[in-house]
């Protein structure tokens, strides 16, 4: 039996494959399955799902509904598809910024001192020992009204005797989108740096020798040297905002309101699973489509994955 | 051209703080000129100084004292990118994220030259090179030879006064490496553009240069051509380095011009008629240097002047050569013999314990300061 196994080879990979497999059918592949199920099925009054086929909530993400006001047989309400809407615009957002923002980070460290570098990677990533909820909580503390942020700017408006209004930063949009930025800022950091890391000072000689100066040396050499960081990057930090609700839900309120919020509350307040479920869907789609458009463009940052 | 050297270094010290903190000199008080048109090789172990002399003619590293000239300007704190020279890395340092064609192109796009000029000089440095039809590839899907050739490719592109080569056939197979040697050397002639060439090996050294810089400690132990380098090497530290030496340590008996009589207690005999360099006086200690192809095996006294009975304590045959290894009075010496006649009879073999005759001829000795 074993001496069997030993020369048959096909048999030996799709053992080998065994545990993978069964991990992806429990954790992926069922649970999918089951999620699909439910969003073409029925909400019971008391909060269960009725198993049918029905493609009623996904009508009723598009916008279509026969819940009117006035007595109409269906209206349109674009409230789901501005949400979606704004997820996706909040997620190009943060990865831009995220992209502005760390590059140069990352650029730095990596041209650091190397007794330096692993003190700066280190301090890129105590962040992330803390939990993600308390840090959200702690730019709630800066942000609101009596927050430290507009405590110091009233200081200094008051030092300047220039009359001062305390901001309203806490449930904006740009509350939310500097929590994303501010939470997915080290996943950037990290391909980026990891990318330029590997990247041969002799070539920076080389293009300074062939007569390119500094920015040239950037702009020829390093950055597209970099490229697959930043793609590594991108994935990294595009597909979790898509997704994401805590940031939203303490830092935007009830004004910022993204799918993750949607899906959130479909399952725990409105108890409607199979609208969540719906809604999950359509936002896996809309990740992997824009994230299959991209990665055809730039591929997966391989270099950085195989390294 | 303006200077008659190509690149002068005057007085140059280089230090680094080293990872204990304290001070190194990589290069101390290197002074060295070198000609237009000239193959200059610096020539030493790893840690001599010999690629940080190269940096700082390039422009990679700053001289902490001294000055580095190019065409007789001062350099002082000229970024790279200024200076006409180019450098062809030990690793080559080509440009993965670019074709053949890029890679060389990139220091003309720098110069802003038109695009049918980058086109044409491309071209023909690539034929130089002989690497028509690459340009498409990247250069990992190149030979280790054929990259070498686009980095050369890509430095002599730009036509530089004076092409700065750093070990660049180190990572190539012996016999690739020979292949390339001659192919750099035609090619420096045929362009006449001055080579500085930075290696280890002193036989590639030998072959290629017009002269060599050999290096120790960061200091140039001696400069002169191939020949003076290996017929008359200016201290014990060449003499060594360079090729094989058998040393003998000596006093002089006795000066007339420039010959000396050299007593050696370990022979107990006399060397006669020994040519001596500036400098050394009566009674002064010395090492005598010969090197092993040029002490000759005698079956008998035959001139009874400088030879000296030994044992032979054992042979090795290695193709061109036989080494012959004796004991002359507890002096250990080594003999190259080259096999002129085949040594298929093993009679033609000195057989270990066999008693022979050593003879020192005065010109191909050397007497140096003992240090």
């Amino acid at each position: 039996m074993l001496q069997r196994l030993r020369e048959n080879k096909s048999t030996q990979g799709t053992l080998l494959a065994l545990p993978t497999t069964v991990w992806l059918f429990i954790l992926l592949i069922i649970p999918l399955f089951l999620t699909l199920v439910i969003s073409f099925g029925k909400r019971s009054p008391d909060g269960n799902v009725i198993y049918t086929f029905t493609l009623n909530n996904y009508i009723r993400l598009s916008g279509y509904t026969t819940d009117c006001p006035d007595g109409q047989a269906t209206c349109f309400d674009p409230l789901y598809l501005q949400i979606l809407g704004r997820s996706l615009s909040l997620a190009f957002n943060t990865t831009a910024l995220v992209i502005i923002m760390a590059y140069p980070l990352a650029y730095f460290i990596a041209r650091a001192h190397p007794k330096q570098r692993n003190m700066f990677l280190f301090m890129v990533l105590i962040p992330l020992w803390t939990n993600f909820v308390i840090r959200v909580y702690a730019w709630m503390m800066l942000l609101r009204k009596e927050g430290a942020i507009n405590i110091i700017i009233g200081w200094i408006a008051n030092f300047l005797h220039i009359p001062f209004q305390p901001f309203e930063m806490l449930y904006t949009p740009g509350a939310v989108l500097v929590g994303m930025v501010y939470e997915f800022l080290p996943f950037m950091i990290l391909p980026i740096f990891t990318s330029l890391e590997k990247i041969d000072t002799s070539l920076y000689e080389a293009a300074a020798d062939l007569g390119a100066n500094s920015i040239k040396t950037f702009l020829r050499v390093t950055l597209p040297l970099s490229m697959p960081g930043v793609v590594a990057g991108t994935i990294l930090v595009f597909i979790p905002v898509m997704g994401t609700f805590i940031v939203s839900d303490i830092l935007g309120g009830r004004q910022v309101i993204l799918v993750g919020n949607l899906i959130q509350r479909q399952f725990l307040d409105a108890r409607d699973p199979t609208f969540g479920s719906a809604a999950s869907l359509i936002l896996m789609i809309m990740t992997l489509i824009v994230t299959y458009f991209y990665t055809r463009k730039f591929g997966f940052g391989e270099e950085i994955v195989a390294a | 051209m303006t200077s008659e050297f190509a690149v002068e270094m005057r007085d140059v010290v280089k230090r680094f703080i080293t990872p204990e903190g304290s001070e190194m000199a990589a290069v101390d008080h290197v002074t060295m000129q070198i000609k237009n048109g000239e193959f200059f090789s610096m020539l030493g172990s790893s840690g001599c100084g010999k690629t940080t002399s190269l940096r700082m003619i390039a422009g990679f590293e700053w001289p902490t004292e001294g000055e580095v000239f190019i065409e007789g300007k001062p350099m002082g704190h000229t970024p790279p990118f200024q200076r006409k020279v180019n450098t062809v890395f030990q690793s080559y340092a080509l440009f993965q994220h670019m074709s053949v064609f890029q890679n060389v192109a990139f220091g003309l796009e720098m110069e802003g030259a038109a695009k049918d000029e980058i086109e044409k000089r491309v071209k023909r440095a690539l034929e130089m090179v002989q690497l028509t039809g690459m340009e498409r590839r990247r250069p990992k899907q190149l030979s280790g030879g054929q990259q070498q050739r686009v980095a050369l490719a890509r430095a002599l592109v730009k036509t530089p006064d004076v092409l700065l080569l750093d070990e660049p056939l180190g990572a190539l197979d012996l016999k690739l490496r020979k292949e390339m040697q001659l192919e750099l050397k035609a090619l420096q002639q045929q362009l006449g553009i001055t080579f500085i060439y930075v290696t280890h090996d002193q036989e590639e050294a030998l072959t290629m240069s017009d002269r060599i810089a050999v290096m120790s400690k960061g200091k140039v132990q001696q400069m002169g051509t191939p020949v003076e380098i290996y017929e008359r090497p200016s201290n014990k530290f060449v003499a060594d380095f360079i090729g094989e030496s058998n040393f003998i340590e000596g006093k002089i008996k006795s000066l007339s011009g420039n010959e000396a009589c050299v007593f050696v207690p370990s022979l107990n005999a006399e060397l006669i008629g020994m040519p001596i360099s500036d400098g050394l006086v009566k009674g002064e200690e010395v090492t005598v240097c010969i090197r092993p192809e040029k002490i000759h095996i005698a079956e008998k006294n035959a001139v009874n002047q400088n030879m000296f009975r030994a044992t032979v304590t054992n042979t090795v045959y290695i193709g061109v050569d036989t080494k012959v290894f004796v004991d002359a009075h507890g002096a250990k010496l080594k003999v190259w013999e080259q096999n002129r006649i085949s040594r298929l009879d093993p009679k033609s073999f000195y057989t270990v314990g066999q008693e022979i005759w050593l003879m020192l001829m005065p010109e191909n000795t050397l007497v140096l300061k003992k240090d």
